[in-house]
């Protein structure tokens, strides 16, 4: 199976520059990209990394000696190519602040505290089917300094590769409902309302699991689709 | 049952910036208490081609150094070829991977040791000349940027077709200068804006 990207698809992505989002002003491009027929090297990308995952590192609540405080959340999904296939085997990265909306960076230092039970990194690998699947605490609002009494909603960082180097996809996932959403720069950076949306999570009494943990369905869909669609049976 | 098409989907999960804090989790690089995914080191003892490495560093806007970017990597072999199923000619035992995430340091500094890559057709069987392709992520960029690195005195930069897209008093962005005195070091610089901004592929 050969999948083609077309740049179409990008139309879903913020624009470099979105000045609310100050950072982006001095960090986008002025000058046009430039258009050009993928290559090899573009159709192309990392098939591996999975090795490095352990076991446990799709749990963030069991990476120290305690539990982590905060609440205890599963978040799963598949991750898709533009055709609805579940892309396997693809390694997801995840990064996120405590429930206290703290990272463990060192360059966050807003005054909330740190849990020596949780790291806040973790990592898996997409079954056969593109399914996967983490278990971790929910993460807190931080404030930051992009204007006057700015805060991120919470969200989880998502890193993910795809079948080629062109479908590789850094986001963040969000949580439905939350009340920050319309004071977020970097949310409302992308520009329509149903795009924007595809990064929030729902949640999913289904699979919360009950006594335990709430649950939270993020599918994630990433370039590539067939060049011609295959026709239904 | 992967293969079986669901219907296609409303369209691509949109990107969101990596944002200040991605280095304990993407390039902790032994400074936290996480194992690294990837690193900037390329080399495996059977790699075969020339060992080269490729430093520079990232400047915004203003200039500006820019400490909390991420660069990643890939690349063919010294054949030409993918590690990538995708690229029917690579061999399943090659130990080279051609991936590689460098985190910039504090002066917006990166390196990666890698090898030169081999000759990579083009979709009209063309040979390209010799090139990296380059993703640049950072605090402040809500979707990463791709761009090529190609290398000094390489001849068939001339030919190159992509290159050739390159409006040329743009094109030195593109091409890694050999350091002096360092056979295998060369230089590559990346430039968000400015008069010297580094062309960037819409890909």
């Amino acid at each position: 199976m050969t999948l083609i990207y077309p740049t179409a698809s990008n139309a879903a992505h913020p624009a470099h520059l979105s000045p609310a989002y100050r950072s982006s002003i001095k960090r986008a491009p002025q000058k046009p990209l430039i258009p050009m027929r993928h290559t090899l090297s573009e159709l192309t990308g990392p098939v591996y990394g999975h090795e490095t995952v352990r076991e446990n590192d799709s749990d963030l609540t069991i990476q120290h000696k305690g539990e982590p405080l905060g609440e205890r959340i599963i978040v799963h999904g598949h991750v898709l190519d533009e055709d609805g296939r579940g892309v396997p085997n693809t390694l997801l990265e995840i990064w996120q602040a405590n429930a206290c909306g703290r990272y463990i960076h060192v360059v966050d230092q807003h005054p909330a505290p740190l849990d020596p039970n949780f790291t806040g990194a973790g990592r898996a690998q997409s079954d056969a089917s593109g399914y996967y699947k983490f278990v971790t605490i929910k993460p807190g609002a931080y404030p930051w300094g992009n204007h006057h009494n700015a805060w991120r909603p919470a969200h989880i960082h998502f890193s993910v590769f795809g079948h080629s180097f062109v479908s590789r996809l850094v986001t963040q996932m969000y949580f439905p409902g939350d009340p920050l959403f319309e004071f977020d720069p970097i949310f409302n950076s992308v520009p329509d309302e149903t795009a924007r949306m595809r990064m929030v999570s729902s949640f999913d009494l289904d699979n919360t699991k009950p006594e335990w943990a709430l649950c939270y369905r993020f599918d994630i869909v990433l370039r590539g689709r067939e060049a011609t669609p295959m026709e239904t049976k | 049952m992967q293969d079986t098409v669901k219907g296609a989907t409303k369209g691509v999960t949109p990107s969101q910036t990596v944002g200040p804090f991605f280095k304990y989790g993407l390039t902790p690089d032994g400074k936290y208490d996480w194992n690294d995914a990837f690193t900037s080191n390329l080399i495996t003892q059977d790699t075969s081609g020339e060992r080269i490495r490729i430093e520079g560093g990232v400047f915004d806007g203003d200039g500006k150094p820019v400490p909390d970017a991420m660069l990643e990597i890939w690349q063919a072999d010294a054949q030409g070829r993918f590690s990538d199923p995708q690229d029917k000619r690579a061999l399943p035992n090659s130990a080279f991977k051609g991936f590689g995430r460098c985190g910039t340091d504090a002066n917006g500094s990166y390196s990666f040791d890698t090898i030169k890559p081999g000759q990579v057709a083009d979709p009209d069987g063309k040979p390209q000349a010799p090139h990296i392709l380059l993703a640049v992520f950072a605090r402040g960029m809500l979707l990463h940027l791709y761009t090529r690195i190609y290398f000094d005195g390489e001849g068939a930069n001339a030919a190159d077709p992509v290159l050739a897209l390159v409006p040329a008093d743009r094109r030195a962005t593109l091409i890694a200068t050999r350091k002096a005195g360092a056979g295998s070091a060369y230089h590559f610089d990346v430039r968000l804006q400015g008069d010297n901004e580094t062309a960037f592929f819409d890909v």
